[in-house]
């Protein structure tokens, strides 16, 4: 069970954060453009499927699979969006992008005053916590490679 | 402004205390720069403005309240849950405009202005503004533009204090280039 890495984008767009922790391939694109086509790609699938849905009050996108890794999304009324790549044999973790938010994103980002809402998050303290916070997951190995 | 002190046993209402005199030293000193009522009001919301777009991501961590419906469902949120939450009190949501895009939030008890007395020579300060803002500034940050402000203040001798707010328009998000 590994997590291969996770983004962290606001409404409008913008990538406030990225980390990888067993990222076996690149994209073969800039980071920018990576970060682009990642929001692109997420603003389309939501469309694609609240239009497309058979059933009422449908959550809206959750994951998707390839056979090779999940995709988890999780977003905020107010816009923020997390997605984490993980391996197939994870299950559902929107408590845990949830509890991602509340307890590290709300409380180390949001709620430090020398971070500008939009920005890229810079701070040390955040990064070491959200890291701790991945790695404590028990769906994350780290795997040597 | 005036402050009678009674102090109680209980270790919350410390804090409580401080909370009151912490925004009331702040206020003072906003009177002290700015000339003007006014612009004291204006500072009061901007300031509101910044620890709302904040105070709404904790709000939506600890709460986990999802989207709401309609603004009825958005006003007994902000009442029932997130005033509870931030402040300890539950306002009364009323006077609901035909249209249904505005309505009255009641409060009785206003932490804020606990044992406060406006000064002589500033009756158009609104002390609580920062309220205004906070809640201006949360709201836009789940897609909603509105308009909040004073219609009654205890501190101005009112029976009750009373803020208004008026929706104005759904905010939508900025689509990415080249998508539809």
């Amino acid at each position: 069970m590994t997590v291969f890495n996770l983004y962290i984008f606001d409404r409008n767009g913008n990538c406030l954060y990225y980390a990888e922790w067993n990222r076996r391939k690149q994209s073969g694109i800039s980071q920018d453009e990576e970060f682009k086509l990642m929001f692109g790609l997420l603003f389309s699938i939501r469309s694609f499927v609240s239009r497309m849905s058979p059933t009422d009050q449908s959550e809206g996108f959750v994951s998707y699979k390839t056979n090779e890794y999940k995709l988890h999304f999780y977003e905020t009324p107010s816009g923020l969006k997390f997605v984490v790549n993980t391996d197939l044999s994870v299950g559902n973790i929107h408590d845990v992008l949830q509890q991602l938010y509340s307890q590290v994103f709300v409380e180390y980002a949001i709620k430090n005053p020398a971070y500008s809402l939009g920005q890229p998050v810079t701070s040390e303290l955040f990064k070491s916590k959200l890291d701790e916070f991945i790695r404590g997951q028990q769906f994350f190995t780290s795997k040597l490679s | 402004m005036a402050r009678q002190a009674a102090r109680g046993p209980d270790p919350r209402k410390v804090s409580n205390e401080l909370f009151t005199l912490t925004y009331g030293a702040m206020v003072a000193q906003l009177v002290k720069d700015y000339e003007h009522d006014d612009e004291v009001n204006k500072q009061l919301d901007k300031m509101g403005y910044n620890i709302g777009v904040r105070l709404i991501e904790d709000f939506l961590a600890r709460s986990g309240v999802g989207r709401c419906n309609d603004l009825r469902e958005t006003a007994d949120v902000i009442s029932r849950v997130a005033f509870k939450m931030f402040l300890g009190i539950t306002p009364v949501v009323t006077n609901w405009s035909p249209a249904g895009d505005e309505f009255s939030l009641l409060l009785e008890n206003n932490p804020l202005t606990e044992f406060v007395e406006l000064p002589d020579g500033h009756s158009q300060l609104n002390y609580s503004n920062i309220l205004c803002g906070a809640l201006r500034g949360a709201l836009e940050m789940v897609q909603l533009d509105v308009t909040v402000w004073f219609v009654q203040d205890q501190l101005k001798g009112d029976s009750i204090s009373e803020i208004r707010l008026k929706f104005n328009k759904r905010l939508e998000d900025a689509v990415p280039a080249g998508e539809d």
